[in-house]
């Protein structure tokens, strides 16, 4: 657990709701939901869920922090956008899923080898070096996440989908030498610096 | 039959009638078997040119009853509306040529099945006289209201509003009733964001400054008698003091009682710090916008638990089966007044199910979600006096879990126990049954039913739900708010307007000698002919309305104001002596005895079919319209009630030969549909005992069946005729035809 947990702990106490309200991207609906179990029903995924929508928000609500925050639920998540069709209440139920994962990672309580967190971790990396998706590199960093033979298997195993793509010119074996990116390298970074020092400045709200 | 008859009998050949009948013969038929003085035929007789026809022969002279045949008597009825003659309408379109095949086997039976109806109609026209008003009543446009709560006060304003004086009987010191208790209420109107104002203060002041209204304190109904239009009653004060006063109708706006929390001993009733709505709102009225403090130490609450349906919706003994309808709101507003007091108060609505009805219901609900208020699924099993407040043992129905919580305050949502007085269909005590409390009654009937207003389920006043809310069984008398069912503030003002509303009909209809609901406009009324009246006290006791009282000699009296129409006591009298002018046992039975009755060999059954008029008849003109055919062997005779059936029609039937009899009636009981709330009710009872009958004739009881159908029931009935046909092929012909 890192030190800004801590922090966020000690300000807002017992009451995980209003933490959520004020640092969750949407969270601000949770209080909103009534129960109905429409999400949880619509929910192609919510079979396989540990928790579905609606019961995190009920869970949210009886300040259950630790399980919602260590779940592996709102990972699951396939932005689908079912759920927020049909929520008779009108809660961006798949932005506040996204919320949640986001502000569970940024406190350092998600789930190891999370793999949906995984790949999104693969996925900015990849972006934000040039500010292009890097697909082949992308590709073979997700097959090689679980270790070198794992790796090499996967890589075979999708040989054909692999040469499919090249004859379709979708995949430029190039690419490996570090492929294309935006124009202003430069600028790019600097504007990826300014967002991280707004989203820390957010943060010290939690005091140091 | 001291007046003269004369029987003009019109037949339309429109509509297809032409075609499918043989016009000229029904005219045969009118003349030979109807008596009929004077027949004609018209291709168009509800237009100008037909209905100018018939006004002529009256005009002359030349008749004094009528029978039409043509469509339903529920149809053209703008069009056929003579005055000072009486008629009667035979059915031969939905009757009889939209309900047969169009073809040429059909069309001898079908012939038959006219012919019959014509016979039938000149029958019962003979047998009818223009009803009369009874004069019994006169116009008295005071009304009174009984109760001075938030129902009670917008009864009186709005009568007052319309021209009528009230008397408004109220028996505390002040008016306002339970809202009056109330710190703030539930909004009517949008946003429904807040609570708003009580409301009682600006009534009140309305009410003293009108001079249309009597405002009696501190007083009570100590005896009501008479019927609408005349109703004389005693409004005694505390100290005994009696006045008299007429009215011409009563609203009923008695209220409610709250449940008795102690009976909740699993939430600790005894301790300081758990209380109900009511307590709160004493609470909250102290606080006064402040903070609201507990009673056990005055700490000012932090933490509040609502726990809704308390001792409600359930079956366990001594708990409400019901549900009360206000409380889910009322608890969201008691929350609300913590968190207007002080946002950072933990407030939690415990429930199983919320139900916010009415039109600001659901954006109350979420505007108390944005006020922070925690709504959650559960179900309280238990509260015990913690060291720092209750304790609370609940299970998490969506987390499924069991948790105990400490609050500083619990609210008990519970429920409302009509105030209806005096339950007077209760079995009387057993002999030694130790009588606990004996309730007070509200109007102190002086009527030979008992003191009060019927009751229906749950104590509360009969009346029925959707058809007819305010209606009570005793006529020109209605209820208004929760005495009739549970409601909350905004409905129980609908409420009164609408009592006061059918009061003021109830006034107007009887200043006349109309009947009130559901036969309204009706001038008939019934009378008895005394010399054969054997004071059995039937009609007395079957009147669902309680419109007769007795005399010293145990005579009925009746009391036409009372009176619906229903026709319940004409089937209730078993020496057949009570009679309306335009309805009879005559009417009816003679329409009987006019069918042509083919003899036993010729295979072809009579089925007679006593159908209500109010969803009966009118079903099986819809069947007709949605040409859904039916037996020709079926005669349908339309009853005002299945509860003025009397036995002598059945017996008559079957002993006039008769297949197969059905009576068609509403449903009964709980749910009743009948319009007459107890005639189809009465009908089945007397009906059940007419086995004795059949067997005494050596009949099969299956030639007798007894059916509660609804309007919509458009296949059904045209099914249960079919069965009847059938079951007749199956046990074979009467042997009763002579
Ligand atoms: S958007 Fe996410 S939470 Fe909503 S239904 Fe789809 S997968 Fe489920
Ligand atoms: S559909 Fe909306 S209101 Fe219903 S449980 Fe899900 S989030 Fe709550
Ligand atoms: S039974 Fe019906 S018709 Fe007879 S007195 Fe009562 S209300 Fe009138």
């Amino acid at each position: 657990m890192s030190e800004l947990n801590n922090r966020v702990v000690e300000k807002y106490r017992n009451n995980f709701l209003k933490e959520v309200e004020a640092n969750v991207e949407e969270g601000d609906w949770v209080k909103m939901c009534m129960q109905c179990g429409v999400c949880a029903g619509s929910c192609p995924l919510g079979d396989a869920w540990e928790h579905t929508p609606q019961k995190l928000f009920m869970m949210i609500r009886a300040g259950k922090r630790d399980e919602v925050l260590s779940s592996d639920a709102m990972w699951m998540c396939t932005s689908c956008y079912n759920c927020i069709v049909r929520c008779p209440r009108e809660l961006p139920i798949t932005h506040i899923m996204h919320g949640l994962a986001h502000y569970a990672a940024r406190l350092g309580l998600s789930p190891k080898n999370q793999p949906t967190q995984k790949f999104a971790q693969l996925f900015w990396d990849n972006l934000t070096k040039t500010g292009r998706v890097n697909e082949l590199k992308l590709g073979l960093n997700l097959y090689f996440m679980n270790g070198f033979s794992e790796g090499v298997k996967k890589s075979l195993e999708m040989r054909s989908i692999g040469q499919g793509m090249f004859f379709a010119k979708r995949l430029n074996p190039m690419e490996i030498l570090g492929g294309h990116g935006v124009k202003d390298q430069a600028g790019f970074h600097a504007m990826l610096d300014k967002a991280r020092e707004i989203e820390d400045a957010k943060l010290d709200k939690f005091g140091k | 039959m001291a007046v003269q008859k004369d029987i003009g009998a019109y037949i339309c050949s429109g509509c297809g009638l032409g075609d499918r009948l043989d016009c000229d013969q029904l005219e045969k038929v009118a003349k030979s078997d109807g008596r009929a003085k004077l027949t004609r035929q018209h291709e168009f007789l509800c237009s100008k040119a037909g209905v100018e026809m018939i006004q002529a022969d009256i005009d002359a002279g030349d008749v004094s009853h009528i029978v039409l045949g043509a469509c339903s008597r529920r149809a053209k009825t703008d069009a056929f509306n003579f005055e000072n003659v009486v008629m009667t309408r035979t059915n031969l379109r939905e009757g009889v040529i939209w309900v047969r095949p169009d073809t040429d086997e059909a069309r001898e039976s079908t012939q038959e099945m006219a012919d019959d109806y014509i016979r039938m109609g000149c029958a019962e026209v003979k047998y009818q006289d223009l009803p009369a008003p009874s004069q019994e009543q006169g116009l008295n446009r005071n009304m009174l209201v009984v109760g001075g709560g938030i129902t009670g006060m917008t009864s009186a304003i709005e009568a007052a509003k319309a021209g009528y004086n009230v008397g408004l009987v109220e028996k505390a010191g002040h008016l306002g009733g339970t809202a009056a208790a109330l710190y703030k209420r539930v909004p009517e109107r949008a946003p429904y964001s807040l609570p708003v104002d009580n409301g009682v203060d600006s009534l009140a002041t309305q009410i003293q400054g009108n001079p249309r209204i009597t405002v009696y304190l501190n007083s009570t109904v100590t005896k009501t008698s008479g019927a609408p239009g005349r109703f004389s009653v005693d409004i005694s004060t505390e100290s005994g003091d009696t006045t008299t006063e007429n009215f011409g109708a009563i609203v009923q706006s008695s209220g409610f009682e709250p449940y008795d929390m102690s009976q909740l001993t699993e939430f600790s009733p005894e301790s300081p710090d758990v209380v109900d709505q009511l307590g709160l709102e004493a609470l909250a009225k102290e606080a006064n916008g402040g903070a609201i403090k507990r009673p056990s130490d005055a700490k000012a609450v932090e933490s509040v638990l609502f726990v809704q349906c308390a001792g409600q919706r359930s079956e366990k003994e001594g708990h409400l089966s019901y549900c009360s309808g206000h409380c889910c709101a009322t608890s969201i507003k008691q929350a609300m007044y913590f968190k207007q007091a002080n946002p950072d108060t933990d407030t939690v609505v415990m429930y199983t199910d919320l139900r916010t009805p009415g039109a600001g219901g659901e954006d109350f609900y979420r505007s108390a979600q944005k006020q922070g208020v925690i709504f959650t699924k559960g179900e309280v099993s238990e509260v015990t006096p913690g060291d720092t407040g209750p304790l609370v043992k609940f299970n998490d129905l969506i987390l499924d879990e069991n948790v105990e919580q400490n609050f500083d305050l619990v609210v008990l949502a519970t429920g409302m126990l009509p105030n209806s007085g005096v339950n007077i269909d209760a079995p009387a005590p057993a002999e030694g049954e130790e009588v606990t409390e004996t309730p007070v009654s509200i109007l102190n009937l002086d009527y030979r039913q008992g003191k009060d207003i019927p009751q229906l389920v749950h104590g509360f006043t009969d009346s029925h739900f959707i058809c007819f809310p305010y209606e009570t069984r005793r006529t020109g008398i209605y209820t208004a708010g929760p005495v009739r069912r549970p409601m909350d503030i905004k409905q129980a003002m609908d409420d009164a307007t609408g009592a006061a509303m059918k009061a003021i009909q109830a006034i107007e209809n009887s200043s006349k000698g109309l009947a009130a609901h559901p036969r309204s406009g009706d001038l008939s009324f019934p009378s008895f002919r005394k010399e054969g009246c054997t004071q059995c006290k039937r009609c007395t006791v079957e009147c669902p309305f309680g419109a007769i009282n007795e005399d010293e000699r145990g005579f009925p009296q009746y009391n036409e104001g009372r009176c619906r129409r229903c026709g319940t006591c004409m089937g209730a009298c078993p020496v057949r002596v009570i009679s309306f002018a335009n309805y009879s046992v005559d009417s009816v039975g003679q329409q009987i005895k006019a069918v042509d009755m083919p003899d036993e060999f010729e295979e072809k059954p009579r089925l007679l079919a006593l159908a209500c008029e109010n969803d009966a008849y009118p079903a099986m003109d819809m069947a007709a319209m949605n040409k859904v055919e039916y037996s020709a062997y079926v005669r349908a005779i339309p009853v005002r009630c299945l509860g003025s059936v009397n036995t002598i029609w059945i017996t008559d039937a079957l002993n006039s030969g008769y297949d197969g009899i059905m009576l068609l009636g509403c449903q009964k009981g709980e749910n009743y549909q009948c319009h007459f709330v107890k005639g189809s009710e009465i009908a089945h009872i007397r009906m059940s005992k007419i086995d004795d009958t059949l067997s005494q004739l050596q009949l099969e009881k299956e030639r007798v069946g007894t059916h509660e159908v609804a309007i919509t029931d458009v296949e059904r009935i045209p099914q249960i005729i079919n069965e009847m046909a059938e079951t007749v092929q199956k046990i074979g012909m009467s042997p009763f035809k002579f």
